[in-house]
């Protein structure tokens, strides 16, 4: 914080808009113009990454709201991209295949299961909340292993994307790439104005200091539970997206390693300013793509990489940013 | 249909024992240091590992077991003075992912060591075959074996933790972190020692499986999830309540998968609840903890967290 | 006495063998300024903690404007106008000074489940939130992170959210510990213009303090009240004056 702000006048904040916003509005540009890019370098397999990328950035996004916002380290939130890529799946072979039903029903599911396993996650904190919704994200798993009508623990391909309107559109992937896109940039608009609402701010202020909320008048519980309900329907809309882009769904995209995945991407990236998440969604799985290219053992060199983010260089690619801006970290 | 029960049940305390030698060293490690370890699964799996390789080496059983126990807990010590120790003080979610990152590079250094076809382990000739329980019922052998070496295992960490200094530190610890330093106990020295302690145990856990079960990469995951589910019921610190969660939770899974399509088969019909009951019985054990929780959010032992 | 603001009956609270509370029966009448004094150990933060309904008695009952609260939750009581200072300083690190009090009015102003419309331009919300700044004398410094200020600025912060949820009853844990000086004689200014719109609980280790500002004063020894009346009264109490103020007050 700068001095200079100590001795002005004190009425309302004025309304500025922060280097982050700065940001996301630049990766957004820098998103629109992938195809472009790639229609230059004659790489049609750039639009894949790039709509994997901005499907993530969207889940990852979601659950920096919990996780950045409110404290809350759900490791069960692949959950929700399972439930959102099923929605497509099993709402298709029964013939119903508008984009919007698939939304909605994604939406609705998981707005459900958020609110119960929330409800009983949210009556603990620190290591229980983290183990507690890692099961639940197993149960889900585990749920869909068993789902042999729909393919069980192999998951089925699907035979043709979401439709809207009746019109295949969606299956140029050029189109796909820009209503993905569309969704990242609105999610982000929504995402942004919540945080910095009255209700936003109770989100923000129990992360702070619990004790002092509840001393002022505040009771935590409904709303963490109802950002809980909010991140876990954001994050089954990534998984409509996602099912649509690989034309495939397993218990795979909901495994507990995609939950983790996901706690990385915010991390990365630096949690509390949703830009991050985005940028962290982009790092994760750019490196991912070069590491496999380098060597069948990518593994072993990401999950290096971890360690070494975590011991020595904390607060990710923000905290950085702001460590050579001469912030604290 | 008794004696089914009967042999479903042994199964299943054969599995909670299991569960408890994974649990009992998380459930420390979560109560004393209040630390998030998602890389215990793979102790399990290295020890498992280990087993298969100093079993083929020396061609002995119990050598092989040996070796493994003390290469697990050498491992449990690097891994301890490497990357854990630095993490102590570290948030919740920075363990998370530094131990997440852990389980990244361990999965893969097997897959680079063993290769990815999985390893068995031939059963101990003294062990091998079954005995009669009652009636025309037989058991196998190795499998009462776990149970008693489990069982023993339980014996042994109650008297420690009851009646050593030690085990009163363990137990003050759970309760309050802070009276441990105060009490000017060295700290880090009793963490290190409970860490390779907990790491040896898991790696127990995974080298006396190995001859029933094969042995591959993905065996770690599955039981460190089962472990948290074992821990947050029974309550964090706790390991009476650790093994009381671990017997639950395998008796319930064991037969929830073996009995629930056989209940559902009274209210639907056969095809239906075969289906159901498919689908179900893995949920079981998270339902389980579900109701736990809601009526007791810190567990069946633990303290209240709030 | 009329009714009591604020009446407490046989309240009890153990850990294992230690009776930190013990049979303990308060009143506070409404207008006074009731200052709590005791020994280190006294048991004074613990019985503030009931009161504020941060901590659940063992046993006992606690009534506030002639209703039952003892089963209240802390946040509960806050709405019905029962406000507490932290001993040790409770605000939100990462808050301005501004949004720190502006969420405690946020908390008795309209619902928080709005989801859109930034907090922070809220004239309602930051009107009020100044106006409770003024009164200790931080509105200068508004815009300032709360986290890394001075001590002093914490304590004086404290005060201003306790204030912005409008409190009938406002619960003072040594309110003044840490501060000196001008800090302290601003706050101690602040407390006697306080007196007159609100009741006052306060725990204060400075007698000279105590002594000036109380209307009544309670002495805590060991988890009871050992005497309870006017300065003046408690001044002249043999017993108090053997069980307490001979070691403070030379």
């Amino acid at each position: 914080m700068s001095a200079n702000t100590a001795t002005a006048p004190a009425k309302a904040l004025p309304p500025r808009v922060a280097l982050r916003t700065w940001v996301a509005i630049a990766l957004f540009a820098g998103f629109a113009l992938v195809p472009v890019l790639a229609g230059l370098i004659d790489d049609p397999f750039l639009l894949v990454t790039a709509t994997r990328i901005v499907v993530f950035a969207i889940a990852a996004m979601a659950l920096d709201l919990i996780l950045g916002y409110g404290a809350m380290v759900s490791f069960g939130h692949a959950a929700y991209l399972g439930i959102g890529a099923y929605a497509v799946a099993i709402l298709s072979a029964y013939g119903i295949t508008d984009l919007g039903l698939h939304l909605l029903a994604a939406v609705m599911v998981s707005a459900v299961f958020a609110a119960i396993t929330g409800g009983i996650s949210l009556r603990t904190r620190g290591v229980y909340f983290i183990m507690i919704t890692l099961a639940f994200g197993q149960m889900a798993y585990f749920f869909f292993v068993s789902l042999s009508a729909f393919g069980g623990d192999d998951g089925m391909t699907l035979g043709r994307r979401s439709t809207v309107f009746g019109q295949p559109l969606l299956e140029d992937n050029l189109v796909l790439f820009y209503v993905a896109l569309g969704f990242l940039v609105a999610l982000y608009a929504f995402s942004a104005a919540l945080v910095r609402s009255r209700f936003g701010r109770v989100l923000t202020g129990t992360r702070e200091n619990r004790i002092r909320m509840q001393a002022i008048g505040f009771a935590p519980f409904p709303y963490q539970l109802t950002a809980f309900v909010i991140s876990g329907c954001m994050t089954s809309v990534a998984g409509v997206l996602l099912a649509n882009q690989s034309e495939f769904v397993s218990p795979a995209f909901m495994n507990w390693h995609r939950s983790g995945e996901l706690i990385v991407m915010v991390v990365l990236g630096g949690i509390g300013n949703l830009t991050g998440a985005i940028g962290g969604a982009m790092i994760a799985l750019l490196l991912e793509d070069w590491l496999s290219l380098l060597t069948r053992h990518w593994r072993l060199f990401f999950g290096l990489f971890l360690v070494l983010v975590v011991l020595y260089a904390p607060g990710g690619v923000t905290g950085l940013i702001r460590r050579i801006r001469g912030g604290p970290p | 249909m008794t004696s089914l029960f009967l042999l479903q049940l042994l199964n299943g305390v054969q599995f909670g024992v299991l569960l408890f030698l994974i649990a009992a060293g998380l459930t420390l490690v979560f109560g004393i240091m209040d630390f998030v370890n998602l890389a215990h699964g793979v102790l399990y799996m290295v020890g498992a590992y280990l087993m298969a390789t100093f079993a083929m080496i020396t061609g002995s059983f119990a050598a092989g077991l040996a070796l493994a126990l003390a290469a697990t807990l050498v491992f449990g010590l690097v891994l301890e003075l490497l990357v854990f120790r630095k993490l102590y003080d570290r948030s919740h979610l920075d363990q998370v992912l530094a131990t997440f990152g852990l389980v990244m590079i361990v999965n893969e250094g097997v897959r680079i060591i063993w290769g990815t076809s999985p390893l068995t382990v031939p059963m101990p000739p003294l062990l091998a075959g079954s005995i009669p329980l009652v009636g025309p019922l037989q058991y196998p052998v190795y499998r009462l074996a776990i149970i008693a070496a489990g069982l023993v295992t339980a014996l042994g960490l109650w008297l420690v933790i009851n009646h050593t200094r030690v085990g009163m530190l363990l137990r003050a610890g759970a309760t309050n972190r802070s009276i441990v330093s105060a009490l000017g106990v060295n700290v880090s020295r009793l963490f290190t020692l409970v860490f390779a302690f907990g790491a040896m145990l898991a790696g127990f856990a995974g080298a006396i499986i190995s001859p029933i079960l094969s042995v591959d990469t993905g065996m770690g995951e599955s039981v460190l999830i089962l472990a948290f589910v074992v821990i947050v019921i029974g309550g964090i610190g706790s390991i009476r309540g650790a093994f009381l969660g671990a017997l639950l939770v395998g008796v319930v899974d064991t037969l929830g998968r073996s009995f629930g399509p056989i209940l559902l088969r009274t209210i639907m019909d056969p095809s239906a609840a075969s289906q159901t009951g498919r689908t179900l019985a893995p949920m079981v054990v998270y339902i389980l903890m579900a109701a736990i929780l809601f009526a007791r959010p810190a567990g069946l032992f633990g303290r209240n967290t709030s | 006495m009329s009714d009591p603001l604020l009446s407490v009956r046989h309240l009890c609270k153990a850990y294992g063998a230690l009776k930190v509370t013990d049979d303990l029966s308060l009143d506070v009448a409404t207008g006074e300024l009731h200052a709590i004094i005791g020994p280190n150990g006294a048991g004074k933060t613990t019985l503030i903690s009931q009161l504020s309904g941060q901590l659940r008695p063992d046993s006992g009952r606690i009534d506030y404007g002639g209703r039952d609260i003892t089963r209240l939750k802390m946040h509960e009581r806050v709405r019905h106008g029962m406000a507490r200072s932290f001993q040790i300083t409770s605000i939100l690190p990462g808050f301005t000074v501004l949004e720190n009090v502006a969420m405690a009015v946020q908390a008795r102003s309209g619902s928080s489940f709005r989801f859109f419309g930034a907090a922070a331009r809220e004239r309602v919300l930051n009107d009020a939130a100044m106006d409770a700044l003024a009164e200790v004398g931080l509105d200068d410094r508004a815009h300032r992170i709360a986290g890394p200020m001075s001590h002093g600025e914490h304590r004086q912060l404290e005060i201003a959210v306790a204030l912005a949820t409008k409190p009938r009853l406002l619960l003072l844990d040594e309110p003044l510990a840490g501060t000196g000086g001008e800090e302290a004689e601003n706050l101690v200014a602040l407390f006697r213009k306080l007196k007159a719109r609100t009741t006052l609980v306060l725990i204060e280790h400075d007698m000279q303090v105590v002594f000036a500002l109380a209307d009544r004063i309670s002495v805590l020894v060991y988890g009871r009240i050992v005497a309870s009346g006017t300065p003046d009264e408690i001044r002249s109490d043999p017993a108090v004056r053997e069980a307490y103020l001979g070691e403070e007050t030379t």
